[in-house]
């Protein structure tokens, strides 16, 4: 099964337990996943105010400026892993750092 | 007669065991339940014309899986799927594991994939009701008070998720075994739990009974297994005598015990002394005792309130939550005296049923000024009809006098 992670928290909240280096365990969390050797794509994201939205509507190209949903929660990270199943990506989404200060939402790929 | 009394027994008995071998046997669990279906549906001319096989399960289980191979074979175009194609070449599998006792049962894989959780509480009951019970959509949704097409989209998108989402159908490995069998008997306990405060929906709580029997049979080594069948049947029966002819509440010291239901307690007392053999007492277990405290005592004056109150202490160290403390607040009011209980009330914390708790130990004390403003703020925080006429009633007396 492959599944993606999608990585999100408060934008602030995880900035400053960044810079307070809260997040001393990710190498862990990378570790793991290369000990299970299913990591296929991970990527950091920087931040959603850096964000361009793009819609078309009746051909016409309009952007937004910032991230398609407002709000403090946002994307801040993903990762497409390889594992045997719900249960084993859960495990990895539990290790993942975020976790414990934002959520990781699962989504099997098509 | 006999082949149809015979077919519902094997219903009863065979329903699960077919669809959760049939789950393992195809791994398509919508599948599983067509051909189970089909199977009992098949049995009824078939054991008229052939009398009522030996092995009623293995024969069904074995109809079920011919009709699953046929279904394939038949819808099949281009290339079949692995395992689709492993199974079809295995005829004799199946039979060997519906007679074969060593073979591990697969209603355990079954329900804990159904309590899995990444499914939604009514997801998981909804889908436990339906393979493991044989309840139709429409029993299901008249438990839930929902559209029966609602409760089939729930039911589609449950398995849709299992199947897509990868949710794997086993028994948990060791190092979740804990954690995934306390999700399953929380399951159970929850749909109790709704037909108990709702006083007036009890089809909920004897179809939680017939889950929780059955997880005590699938888990005969975990004690909290039997003691949460236990639990459930010391306070199922008093079903009869909890509500009045009205629907209104009546208190544990107000009923009538003539109309407890004594087999269900002798029962439930057998299940928590088997369960307490085991010496690893639980939450459900020291619930059960506290239950059987109660369903034991020929009077309410008999009841012994000192010993319910260790047992809240023990629960207290297990589960440090709000209805824990409430409850034992409770029970040290009525062994040491209301005062004793209304200062421990006060240590609580938010609880909906603490006004109730409170005017309750007022009223005793006969504060009935105090009570009433209690049983005001009670009845400001349930919208339970039964519950809210026996408010009323004590509201009426305490005013009246």
């Amino acid at each position: 099964m492959r599944y993606l992670l999608l990585i999100s928290a408060d934008e602030e909240t995880a900035a400053e337990a960044m810079a307070a280096g809260e997040f001393g365990t990710f190498d862990a969390w990378m570790a793991d996943l290369e000990r299970r050797g299913g990591l296929q794509v991970h990527a950091g994201l920087h931040p959603s105010t850096l964000a361009t939205t793009v819609r078309v509507r009746a051909g016409e190209v309009l952007l937004t400026d910032g991230p398609f949903i407002e709000g403090r929660e946002q994307v801040g990270g993903l990762a497409i892993i390889e594992c045997a199943d719900l249960d084993e990506a859960i495990e990895i989404a539990a290790g993942h750092p975020a976790a414990n200060i934002g959520q990781v939402e699962i989504r099997p790929l098509r | 007669m006999r082949v149809e009394r015979e077919l519902d027994e094997a219903f009863r008995r065979d329903w699960g065991r077919v669809v959760a071998t049939l789950i393992g046997v195809t791994g398509d669990w919508d599948l599983a339940e067509e051909a189970a279906q089909e199977a009992f549906a098949s049995a009824l001319t078939a054991w008229r014309r052939d009398g009522v096989p030996a092995q009623p399960r293995a024969w069904l289980i074995t109809t079920a899986r011919n009709r699953a191979v046929d279904r394939i074979r038949r819808e099949r175009v281009g290339a079949a799927k692995m395992r689709e194609a492993a199974f079809l070449n295995e005829p004799d599998a199946v039979s060997a594991a519906a007679v074969d006792t060593s073979i591990p049962d697969d209603r355990l894989r079954l329900i804990f994939t159904c309590c899995h959780p990444a499914l939604a509480f009514e997801a998981q009951v909804a889908l436990a009701l339906r393979t493991l019970c044989g309840l139709t959509t429409a029993e299901i949704a008249r438990s839930f008070l929902v559209p029966e097409a609602t409760m089939a989209k729930r039911l589609v998108r449950a398995k849709q998720k299992i199947a897509t989402a990868g949710i794997p159908y086993r028994v948990p490995p060791a190092h979740q075994l804990p954690r995934r069998t306390s999700a399953v008997l929380g399951v159970v306990y929850l749909l109790f739990h709704e037909g108990y405060v709702a006083l007036d929906r009890p089809e909920l709580c004897e179809r939680a009974i017939q889950l929780a029997a059955l997880v005590a049979d699938l888990m005969p080594d975990d004690p909290e297994a039997r003691g949460l069948h236990a639990l459930l049947l010391l306070l199922h029966a008093r079903a009869a005598a909890r509500t009045d002819p009205d629907g209104a509440l009546v208190p544990l010291e107000e009923q009538d015990r003539s109309r407890w239901d004594a087999a269900m307690i002798d029962a439930g007392t057998r299940q928590i002394r088997d369960a307490m053999r085991a010496e690893r007492p639980g939450p459900y277990q020291l619930q059960a005792l506290i239950a059987a405290c109660h369903a034991t005592a020929p009077t309410p004056a008999h009841t012994d309130w000192a010993r319910i109150v260790t047992l809240y202490d023990g629960l207290a160290t297990l589960v440090p939550s709000a209805t824990v403390r409430l409850n034992r607040a409770v029970a040290v009011g009525m062994s040491t005296g209301p005062d004793a209980g209304l200062a421990l009330l006060d240590e609580v914390g938010d609880h909906p049923l603490l006004p109730a708790a409170r005017a309750d130990l007022l009223r005793r004390l006969g504060r009935r000024a105090d009570a009433a403003d209690q049983y005001r703020r009670a009845l400001a925080a349930t919208d339970v009809a039964g519950e809210r006429a026996y408010l009323e009633r004590r509201l009426a007396e305490c005013i009246a006098s």
